[in-house]
Formats: C-alpha cells, structure tokens, sequence
C-alpha cells in the first residue's frame, strides 16, 4: 500500500509548522496570563497579540473576542447566552455543536442545494417576539454555504440577533461580517485542538456558561489555554482564502472523475476543500471502510463518540432519502498533495465497481 | 490474510481477534451497535454505545488492528426484536440469538467481509469448524459446557464456508481467559454475557408488552377441557413447559400444573399435568441443513433447547413440505419458535424452528 492519503480535514485540519511553532513556544514561555507579575505580563502578551490577530481578521474588536475551549463551545456560549428572551432558530443541517446546545429550537428547512430557505426564514421571524438565529457559515458535511448577507438583512429587519457557526468557513472562504456572534474553532484551521473562540459584535453581550476567576472578561471562566490559543492565532494567519483556493481545483478534479456519484449541494456556492459524494444503494460506512483499508482517510455523516456511521441528517434534510445513508465526505486538508485528486479517484473508482457490483 | 473478527466487547471474541493478529493476518475488528444503549438502561443523556463497544475499540486499539463500530440497530429492531415480540404474541418462545446470527451476524456481516475484500470471518463462538470430504462440518465444540453450535443451526454452508471459529477446540473458558491474560487484554477479567442482550434487566415481558400489546392483554388459564382455572397477566409471559406465574392455578389437587400450550387467538394460557407434556413427534419447519439428509427416516440425535444434551431420535425429511419431523426415543416437551437442532455424535447436521401446533392441522392441546 502506497503512503496513506488524508481527506478529512474537516474533522481536523493537519497542524500547520507555524501553529506547532507557536504552540511550544508558548508552552516554554509558560506564565498564567492573570498574574500580575513579569512572568503573567509575557504570558498576557502572547494571548493579547493572539486576541488582536483573530479580531482583526474577522472585523472584530479585540475586547469582543472570547477564547473558549473549541469550537463546541463557543457555539454553546452562544446559544445558551445570547438566548434569554428569546427564540431560537436553527439551520436543519447545523452541527451538534449548535443543534444540542439549542433542543428547543425551531428548526428551518433547507432547499435541496443545501441552503437555507430564506422564505422560511422569515415567515419565522414574522412569527413575531425576538429571535436569536444560528446559522452556519459553511457546511461540514458538504460545504455548502448558507446565503449569510440575506440571512443577516432579514434578522435585521426583525431585530433578531444572528449567530454565525464558522467553525468550517474561518481561513477557507471569507465570511461576511453580517454577524451578531461568530464561533471558530482552533484545530478546523490547522491549530491544535483545545482552543475556539466566540466573536461578539460590538455591543453584544454575552452571559457565561461557566463562571470562574474573571477570565475573559467575566465571559469564560478557566486559565485560557495560551499554547493551544496561539497556535490558533498562527494557524488562522496562514489560513486564508487565497491559499484554500489551490484545493477548489483537487476538489473540481475529484467531482468530475467520481462517475456514478451525486455530488451533494453541487449547485452551490461550496468551500473549496469540500465534496460529499452520495453513491446511490451503496452504504456510506462500507465506503468509508472501504477506503480506509486502501489507505485513504474519509468520513460519512458526523462521528459519534461511539465511532458508529449514522445516517446522514444533512443528507436526509436535502431530501436524499434512503440515500442519505450512502454519501462520503471527502475534504481536502490545506497540505493536499497535487496528485491527490488523481490517487483518491483510481481508489475511489475500484471501491465503486466492487461495491456497486453487489448493490445492483 | 485479511480476516474481518466480530468482536463483541467480551473475552472471547478480543481473544480471537488477538490471536489472529498475533499470527500475522491482516486483522479487521468490526463491532455491531444493535441497540440503543441509552435507551435500553432509560438513563437519558447516556451514550448509544455501551461499554462492550468501548472495551471492543480499546481491545482493538491495543492490538493495533482496524476497527469499526457498524450501525445496525435499525436492522436488528427489524430482523430480531420485532421478530422476538411478534413470536411471543403469537404463542410462541423465539431464540433472538439464533435470529441475530442468522441475519444481523452471518448474513450481513459475512457480506461486509467480502465487501472488504476479506478471506473470511472469526467470531468467538464456542463450535468447530471441521474440513469433511463434502466441505466444510459444524461440530460441537471441544468444552461441553461452552458449546454453542445449538445457536449456529441456521448458518449455511456458504457461511460456514468463509467462517472461523478459533475457540471452538479449546478445553474451557479459563484456557481462553488466560489467553486474554497472555496478550494483556483488559477485559480478561470480564464476566460473561447473560441473557438477552437487548434486554437488561431481564425484564423481556415489558420489551414484548411494548411491541405488541396483544401479548400483554389478560386471558384465561384453561386445562386441557377448557375449563377456566385462572388468569394470567399476557401469554407474553410464558413458554411450553413452565409451572411458575400460574397463580390459583398452580395445581390441581397435590399434582402441579405446566404450561402445554399456548392459544394465542383466544388469549388463553392452556394448562396440564407434566406427563401429559412431552410430544411424541416434534415439527420444525425453515430448516437449514449442513448435510445432506436421506430420503426415509434416519437415526440421530436432536436437542429441543439450549440448555440440554441432545436425545436419541430418529428424523425424516419432508422436502415437498419442507418439514422437519423428528421422534425423540423419548418423548420431549417442545417449544414453538426454539430450535430443533440435529446432530450425529458431534456433528451438527441441520435444524430448523419448532413449529406450532395449530399451524400443522392439528388441534390445541
């Protein structure tokens, strides 16, 4: 078997050598950036430079930036914290992250493509009383992007707050800055895990989900976890979407090669790094096995703890149907070798003769 | 070569997976998810898996091999747990561990196997498989009171073709814990599994109650005349040959009373005393064969149930009508839904499920 081919990006990024860089050398500083002594003002430094960074990337202040432990979190923070008073709206193909922290929300449609129904959108917000919308910027599943700047323009109209999940978008497309929060998430960027963030607009203000010893402004309670937050900020310096853009044509090659497969939301605006081939009667969970044994690293619908392939909820809110269960996510990580389009389809492609040989 | 291993999350099945990479094959541990873990324990927020996943992907981990948790529960509720309750609604005591190896386990899986390109798949039942001049034999296994090839009846030759079954020639369950112990497998000290697995707490009455309500509406206990001698809370809740949950009518003067027979129509709990139980011809009809059967009748052994020796008998195959039928030397107390398993010393030849009765044109007992 040839070097193993990793696509799964979207689950985690490959660390950049400038995060790892930046992570040791954060840890050899060491430092509590709350104390009041030389060794808390170095460690406060590197943490206040790391805030500044993500700030200005995405059009924020640095004092609305909080650091959280992932991009879980900054999506519960959000959602449990933003909410009081009022209702909650939520995109059909959200991720756990987002449609956990919220049980009780009401839960708008998508169009087949993937993105959101606008209509439906605002006849809920017409529904009346104020509202708190999430939406995704980018789907993990397929990369599909949701219409942000319409979106936005009707909670505006309605008053309702808008949280955007860019946990999959931040450094691969840009994100408008539409929104009343922003959730990003450390290693989606090439970070390491154990750092996120939670963006505010300026003005916005946010009840914590875990109190503490005053970090964060009072919005995050816990030691910020310095080397974990500049590997972030030095990820997200070279994640931009110039560079993502190289991956849109591996992606183009892996579409146009992969017959017999639906590309799901192909009609879309799309991240550059992400397809989600549905290979009609063919279960995702044995492609995914499939391809694993050959040495190539997908995913299908969204892991569990378990490790168990479920059937796709995106797929299944696109209408798949009974071929929700049959879609792969390939996602091309930001250090793609040229040829992997051309290695993933001939494995690809041998995987889809054999199996759909017995599916027929 | 590339083997798939059913791995349970229990010693056995680690064992197997363990010993065969040790061997140097290409090794894939595939676990099922066949029940909502969560749910099944009604603790709300617990996970779907249950621990024997999680010690299945640990066992698997520490051996370095590939691992997958594949999600069947839809096909288990469908092939297993409807078919459990629809069973006992209709009068009858299913084996759910037959049904699951017959679907979920040798069929499905097998097909993954080879879907995978592998050469075949272990499990860590307890039977032997034996080269024979006709192919490949299922034998009892090696330790009498681990054997399980009464539960592996309805796999089919092809099946048995492409499995492996590395345990069934070892002399006890302490030589395959010591095995554990040997390849430094955490779950060496784990107890075995009891019962049935979507079942907890033991409780299966509710599990059917819920499915089908019918099997947990109160009837009668009538005797053989149709006298009514009590009631009884569901048939759901007994099998041919039970003496327990009769209530009043537990006995008859000093002699106790034994369930004979189940009327599911008329929801009735048919009551007897116990030498009038045994059948002297029993019928099993969707009946596999692992041999080929003679035309005219055959001496052999049968076993009408898991826990027991199989009995002389002599059998004969009825493959117009696709039918079973067997007279044990002794007459024997049959349960419509268990398996009537066939063997020849070791040898298991075939079998098939007992069947009621009342299907075959003959009146409730």
């Amino acid at each position: 078997m040839s070097t193993p081919l990793y696509l799964d990006a979207n689950a985690t990024e490959p660390l950049r050598p400038a995060a790892r860089a930046a992570v040791l050398a954060a840890m050899e500083l060491g430092g509590n950036p709350s104390s009041v002594h030389a060794a808390g003002r170095a460690a406060r430094r590197l943490l206040e430079e790391a805030r500044e960074a993500v700030a200005a990337r995405f059009g924020a202040r640095p004092q609305d930036v909080v650091f959280t432990g992932g991009g879980t979190e900054a999506n519960a923070l959000a959602l449990r914290g933003l909410a009081a008073g009022r209702r909650v709206l939520v995109g059909a193909t959200e991720h756990p992250a987002v449609l956990a922290a919220a049980p009780d929300a009401a839960v708008l449609p998508v169009l087949a493509d993937g993105t959101l129904d606008l209509d439906a959108l605002e006849a809920a917000l017409a529904e009346g009383g104020p509202a708190l919308v999430a939406l995704m910027a980018a789907n993990n599943e397929t990369g599909v992007l949701h219409p942000l700047a319409a979106a936005a323009e009707l909670c505006r109209r309605h008053g309702a707050l808008l949280h955007v999940d860019a946990v999959q978008a931040a450094g691969r497309v840009a994100v408008p800055a539409v929104w009343d929060s922003l959730a990003l998430s450390g290693h989606k960027l090439g970070g390491p895990p154990g750092a996120g963030a939670l963006l505010l607009r300026a003005g916005v203000e946010v009840a914590p989900l875990i109190a503490g010893g005053g970090q964060e402004r009072g919005r995050r309670g816990g030691t910020e976890p310095l080397p974990a937050i500049a590997g972030m900020a030095a990820a997200l310096a070279e994640a931009t979407p110039e560079a993502a853009s190289r991956l849109a044509a591996l992606r183009h090659a892996i579409e146009a090669g992969a017959a017999g497969a639906v590309v799901a939301g192909a009609a879309a605006a799309r991240l550059p790094n992400t397809t989600c081939l549905v290979l009609p009667g063919v279960a995702a969970e044995t492609q995914v096995i499939a391809l694993d044994i050959a040495g190539f690293r997908v995913s299908a619908g969204a892991a569990c703890s378990s490790g168990k392939v479920a059937r796709s909820p995106v797929l299944q809110a696109m209408g798949f149907g009974e071929d929700a269960g049959c879609g792969i996510r390939v996602s091309l990580p930001w250090n793609a070798p040229a040829d992997a389009a051309e290695r993933f389809l001939a494995a690809w492609a041998a995987m889809r003769d054999r199996l759909s040989r017995r599916a027929a | 070569m590339r083997i798939l291993v059913a791995m349970s999350g229990g010693v056995d099945s680690s064992v197997v997976a363990g010993l065969l990479a040790e061997q140097g094959h290409e090794v894939i541990g595939a676990t099922l998810q066949l029940y909502d873990h969560g749910a099944a324990i009604q603790k709300k927020g617990a996970c779907c898996a249950g621990q024997d996943i999680m010690d299945a992907r640990r066992v698997a981990d520490r051996l370095g091999i590939a691992h997958y948790v594949l999600d069947r529960e839809q096909r288990f509720r469908d092939a297993v747990i409807n078919d459990f309750a629809s069973q006992y609604a209709a009068g009858e005591t299913p084996v759910p561990c037959v049904r699951c190896n017959q679907t979920v386990k040798f069929h499905d899986l097998v097909e993954l196997a080879r879907d995978l390109g592998c050469e075949a798949m272990a499990t860590g039942h307890y039977v032997q498989r034996v080269e024979g001049a006709e192919g490949p034999e299922l034998h009892r296994a090696a330790d009498p009171q681990r054997d399980q090839s009464w539960f592996l009846f309805a796999t089919t030759r092809a099946q048995l073709a492409f499995s492996r079954f590395p345990l069934g020639g070892y002399p006890d369950k302490a030589a395959v814990r010591a095995q554990a112990q040997r390849l430094g497998l955490a779950v060496a000290e784990k107890p075995d599994s009891q019962d049935i697995c979507f079942v907890p707490e033991g409780q299966y009455h509710q599990v059917v109650a819920k499915l089908r309500p019918e099997a947990a509406e109160p009837g009668d206990i009538v005797d053989a005349e149709g006298r009514v001698l009590g009631q009884h809370q569901g048939i759901g809740r007994y099998t041919i040959g039970q003496g327990r949950g009769l209530g009043l009518a537990l006995r008859e003067g000093e002699a106790p009373l034994y369930v004979a027979a189940l009327d599911a129509p008329r929801r009735r709990v048919v009551v007897a005393h116990k030498q009038s139980l045994p059948q002297a011809e029993v019928v099993a009809g969707e009946v596999n064969w692992l041999w080929t059967p003679p035309t005219g009748p055959f001496a052999c052994e049968v076993k009408l149930r898991a826990r027991e020796q199989p009995q002389p008998c002599q059998a004969e195959w009825d493959a117009v009508a696709g039918l079973l039928r067997v007279r044990p030397a002794v007459p024997a107390i049959a349960a419509p839904g268990q398996g009537c398993v066939l063997y020849a010393g070791n040898r298991v030849l075939g079998g098939g499920f007992i069947r009621r009765a009342v299907d075959l044109g003959v009146a409730a007992a």
